[in-house]
């Protein structure tokens, strides 16, 4: 029995490694394009690990009046969201727990997450941590319905709401090309954009209170509690690039009890997908202006529609 | 002695309690006894109906009285459905008793809860167990008109009398709904049995009439849209225990109701029958979270927010009508798996944060949340329990709020199958309803609990407020705990349902407790499963692993100083977010069209230094649309006729003469 399930556990502990080890490159990455599109140098590919270690050893220092929900939230984010990114398929499917959450458990997960942020945001009682976390759960109100309705369609294609059969089932010819589809990819870059605070909806990089969203939220956050949260955004940033990976280019993926070398190969498959996915955000975010905060419903709701759209396509008929 | 028997006991003991309270009304230690006793009773009537449900529940027990109908008797039956229902009314009920225990206490007027908070439970359970149409509205209005005593239990409150006015109201409208319900079920020959009534066929236009019938009355009950008016009234008036028992525990009642009619005594449903339930199901969803979300009042946000978690059982139920009017028993035992076990849900969180309420009420004196807030400091345990309820309610796993909505959005996923074209236009739009609803009621808690519990004080009073006492923590400690149980181990409580939802429509899912590793597995694992206890285990070990790596290896060190706050930190409580400005975004997304919600700024000129004033305006619309019309139209009437009791006894003559002979008219033309 423990040998049967040996190398299954050992690719699932690959999974959970690789993701948490990528996840700062990819930072890296999609800051390094942007800088130089900007014609900038930008820092090194691999400041965020040494941005993250050097939190990590600094004090956390924390407001008088903060919580215990404050020091708790942090980790509860990172393992709310780590999980989450090892159950979406990466170079390989079929994992040892991929049964245990499907699709819509990672959503909720990641729902999960926010929900703690939003709360920690208004623990100490500032005025920004309730701008940011009060305009999260206005974002969030769009963003989750529309990527709920996106699940509709996959699972609807696919007959199944595991990810893994659903990406199984993306590599065979029964696919074809489908209206229902391309809305759902189309949804689901813009939830994508909107759930990972980038541009046009919030700016990861912007020091200007007013218009922030996440970084509002987290703005007293300091030491190896930032290092924490912002390792799990960049988490996110890699589940959802992973989860397009996995639906819409799903070739490379490893079968169930595939060899050694169809797993190097999915590895290689999957950050070649990272790598192309990272440089299409970033000329995506430096070709774009960002938009005003009471303009992100618009933005959403038209993901929502498109959403609610392909799901009525596919009650409609089932080929579309 | 059977089941059946013990029940009536434990009810007739219920009964018997409301009198030993008024008799004992002079001695201190009657709260104490009356909570007491129907703590025990209440726990033995939920153990029977377990013992029941668990066991040989596919064989009804009944029995019959010598009271209620002559011709009739009072009948009283015990099966699957109702010992789900009595299952959870008196879960809930025992968990309020408890917390009456301590809650009780701090009343000011006992000797006006303490004789009806036992015959509204018994009248609750009545209600269940009625196998007669006379038996079940008698319960029903006992039920209504105790709990209206209890509404209006604090009657010199601003406005309490005015919710137990319309309350009352719209329970008489409710009712009489039901009796024509009845009427039409039993038919000419008068079949008030519900066997009778069960053997009849009915014809699709007696059946139509009385499924709208019992949405008016079951669903005023239960708080649908656009019948929803009195229920934001009515149960935050009542003391916080009773509060949790009418929005956790009657409004299941209410649904019982609806079910027992729909489902078993009115025959094959027609589709559309689905299309109707699932629409009203999903628009009073988003509608009832919508108003909590402009809501500052802790306790009317909870009862707007039970509105929604109504429609979402109903979005259930509206499934499971379609799917078993196509035939689809597995797709029907699904959706109505996911309503029944939403109702379970319901009960646990909906009367734990009401708990919560309860005792911030107590700690405070406050219900309005721009006056409390910090309260996590003061109130530990409240907090976390509150914390876990919220989670819960919000959908988020691994609690159990999440399981009953992932189950329905499954069923939602089996609905391709469904041949008609209104069914296959309006179930992929409620999906995106039910998705919307889930959401904001997540926004909501989030704004619940970090204005009530997080943040600074705002007020003194907030910030002397002290933990409440043992008996009501330790009532909130165990629905949290229930909570999580419901949630890491949903295979039991699916399993529960079973019988269930074999007698309603003839099928039910597989069974879970014998699925590896404790998952729970719809139609087949290749298309969904879902672990919540690997989930919960997942996620406390990597929480717990990354605070033991991190604290090893790198820094442990925390240093507590001022805000930070972008280097402006404000000295006053004021200037922290508040409620009116955390709900601002969704007041503008979703209210300007909802609510008619307008803001206005006034501005002082340049150089004026007096401040600037922010003036929001939020309608009513249905009150404005229906309510009030409908009210004009009743005083308009009640004018006109109010000269009928002016005349002279010649013309009171002619008028009893006219009524007469139109009286014979009408039945000459009948027959």
């Amino acid at each position: 029995m423990m040998s049967a399930l040996l190398p299954d556990l050992l690719i699932q502990g690959a999974q959970m490694l690789v993701v948490l080890l990528l996840s700062p490159l990819l930072t890296g990455f999609v800051r390094k394009v942007k800088a130089r599109l900007l014609r900038r140098q930008g820092p090194p590919l691999l400041q965020p690990y040494r941005d993250l270690l050097r939190l990590l050893r600094k004090e956390a220092v924390v407001a008088e009046n903060a919580s215990w929900l404050f020091r708790a939230t942090p980790y509860m984010i990172f393992a709310a969201t780590w999980v989450a990114a090892a159950l979406v398929p990466t170079f390989a499917t079929g994992l040892l727990f991929s049964w245990s959450a499907d699709l819509i458990a990672i959503i909720a997960l990641l729902g999960s997450a926010r929900f703690f942020l939003a709360l920690a945001g208004m623990d100490v009682g500032t005025s920004f941590g309730g701008i940011g976390s009060s305009r999260e759960v206005m974002i969030a109100t769009l963003a989750e319905p529309a990527m709920i309705m996106i699940v509709f369609i996959l699972a609807l294609i696919a007959g199944s709401t595991q990810l893994s059969t659903v990406a199984a089932f993306m590599q065979t010819p029964a696919v074809g090309l489908r209206v229902s589809l391309g809305m759902a990819l189309f949804a689901l870059l813009m939830v994508a954009i909107a759930e990972n605070a980038r541009i046009p909806v919030d700016n990861p990089a912007t020091h200007l209170e007013l218009t922030m969203v996440h970084e509002a939220m987290v703005l007293e956050y300091s030491g190896r509690h930032l290092a924490v949260i912002e390792l799990a955004a960049s988490l996110k940033l890699l589940l959802y690039l992973s989860l397009i990976g996995c639906v819409f280019v799903p070739w490379g993926l490893a079968p169930v009890g595939a060899g050694w070398a169809t797993h190097i190969l999915g590895g290689a498959a999957y950050v070649g997908k990272l790598f192309v996915g990272g440089f299409m955000l970033a000329v995506f975010e430096t070709s774009i202006a960002k938009m005003r905060v009471f303009r992100v419903p618009d933005f959403l709701g038209a993901g929502l529609m498109l959403g609610l759209l392909g799901t009525l396509l596919l009650f409609v008929s089932r080929s579309l | 002695m059977s089941d059946i028997h013990a029940l009536l006991l434990c009810v007739a003991a219920l009964l018997a309690t409301g009198p030993l309270a008024v008799a004992l009304n002079r001695w201190p230690g009657a709260t104490r006894l009356c909570y007491g006793a129907t703590l025990l009773l209440t726990i033995a009537a939920a153990a029977i109906a377990a013992g029941r449900l668990f066991g040989d529940a596919a064989t009804p027990l009944t029995i019959t009285l010598p009271l209620g109908l002559p011709w009739l008797g009072a009948l009283f039956r015990l099966d699957a459905l109702s010992a789900f229902f009595l299952l959870v009314i008196n879960l809930g009920a025992a968990a309020a008793s408890l917390y009456g225990l301590g809650y009780g206490r701090h009343e000011h007027t006992p000797h006006r809860v303490l004789p009806f908070f036992p015959a509204f439970l018994a009248g609750m359970n009545l209600v269940t167990m009625a196998d007669d149409a006379f038996c079940f509205l008698l319960s029903w209005e006992f039920m209504s008109l105790a709990s209206w005593v209890l509404v209006m239990a604090h009657h010199r409150v601003d406005d309490n009398a005015r919710a137990g006015y319309v309350y009352i109201v719209m329970a008489s409208f409710g009712t009489m709904a039901l009796l024509l319900a009845f009427g039409l079920l039993a038919g000419p020959e008068g079949g008030y049995a519900f066997a009778a009534m069960r053997e009849a066929t009915h014809a699709p236009w007696l059946a139509a009439l009385v499924l709208i019938l019992v949405l008016l009355g079951a669903g005023s009950k239960a708080g649908l849209a656009p019948l929803h008016a009195w229920l934001p009234l009515a149960h935050p008036a009542a003391p916080s225990h009773v509060s949790a028992l009418m929005s956790g525990v009657m409004t299941k009642v209410a649904i019982y109701g609806f079910i027992r009619i729909t489902f078993d005594l009115l025959g094959t449903p027609a589709w559309w029958w689905g299309v109707v339930v699932l629409i009203i199901g999903g628009v009073t969803a988003v509608l009832g979270v919508l108003y909590a979300l402009m809501q500052n009042d802790l306790k009317r946000i909870l009862a707007y927010s039970t509105i929604e978690n109504i429609g979402f059982i109903f979005v259930g139920l509206g499934l499971a009508l379609a799917f078993a009017a196509n035939n689809m028993a597995g797709a029907a035992a699904l959706a109505l798996t996911a309503a029944l076990f939403h109702v379970f849900n319901h009960t646990l969180f909906k009367s734990l944060l009401f708990f919560g309420a309860g005792a911030v009420l107590t700690a405070t004196g406050e219900r309005d949340m721009e006056k409390l807030g910090g309260l996590i400091h003061r109130m530990p345990m409240t907090a976390l329990f509150v914390l876990v309820g919220c989670v819960a309610i919000s959908a988020l796993p691994p609690f159990n709020g999440f399981v009953s909505e992932w189950l329905t959005l499954q069923a939602i996923l089996l609905s391709l199958g469904l041949p008609q074209w209104g069914l296959k236009i309006a179930v992929p739009a409620i999906g995106g309803l039910l998705a919307l609803a889930a959401t904001l009621a997540a926004a909501c808690f989030v704004r619940l609990y970090g204005i009530t519990f997080l943040g600074r004080p705002r007020t003194a009073i907030a910030a002397e407020a002290r933990d409440v006492d043992l008996w009501s923590r330790a009532a909130m400690g165990i629905l949290a705990l229930l909570c999580l149980l419901a949630g890491i181990l949903p295979g039991f409580v699916i399993d529960g349902l079973a019988p269930v939802t074999q007698y309603m429509v003839g099928a039910r899912m597989p069974a879970q407790a014998s699925v590896p590793w404790l998952s729970i597995v719809p139609i087949a694992e290749s298309r969904s499963s879902y672990n919540g206890i690997l989930v919960f285990i997942f996620i406390t070990f990597s929480s717990l692993l990354a605070v033991a790596v991190i604290h090893r290896l790198a820094s442990r060190a925390v240093r507590r100083a001022p805000a930070w706050d972008c280097g402006f930190p404000d000295a006053s409580p004021a200037l922290q977010y508040t409620a009116g400005s955390f709900g601002q975004p969704l007041r503008r997304v979703f209210g300007t069209m909802m609510f008619r919600a307008r803001e206005e700024v006034e501005m002082p000129p340049p150089g004026d230094t007096s401040p600037a004033r922010l003036q929001v305006s939020l309608r009513d619309v249905i009150w404005d649309t229906l309510y009030a019309p409908l009210a004009n139209l009743v005083l308009f009437l009640a004018g006109h006729l109010n000269r009928l009791q002016f005349l002279t006894i010649r013309r009171y003559l002619g008028l009893v003469f006219f009524s007469l002979v139109s009286l014979l008219v009408v039945l000459a033309l009948w027959s």
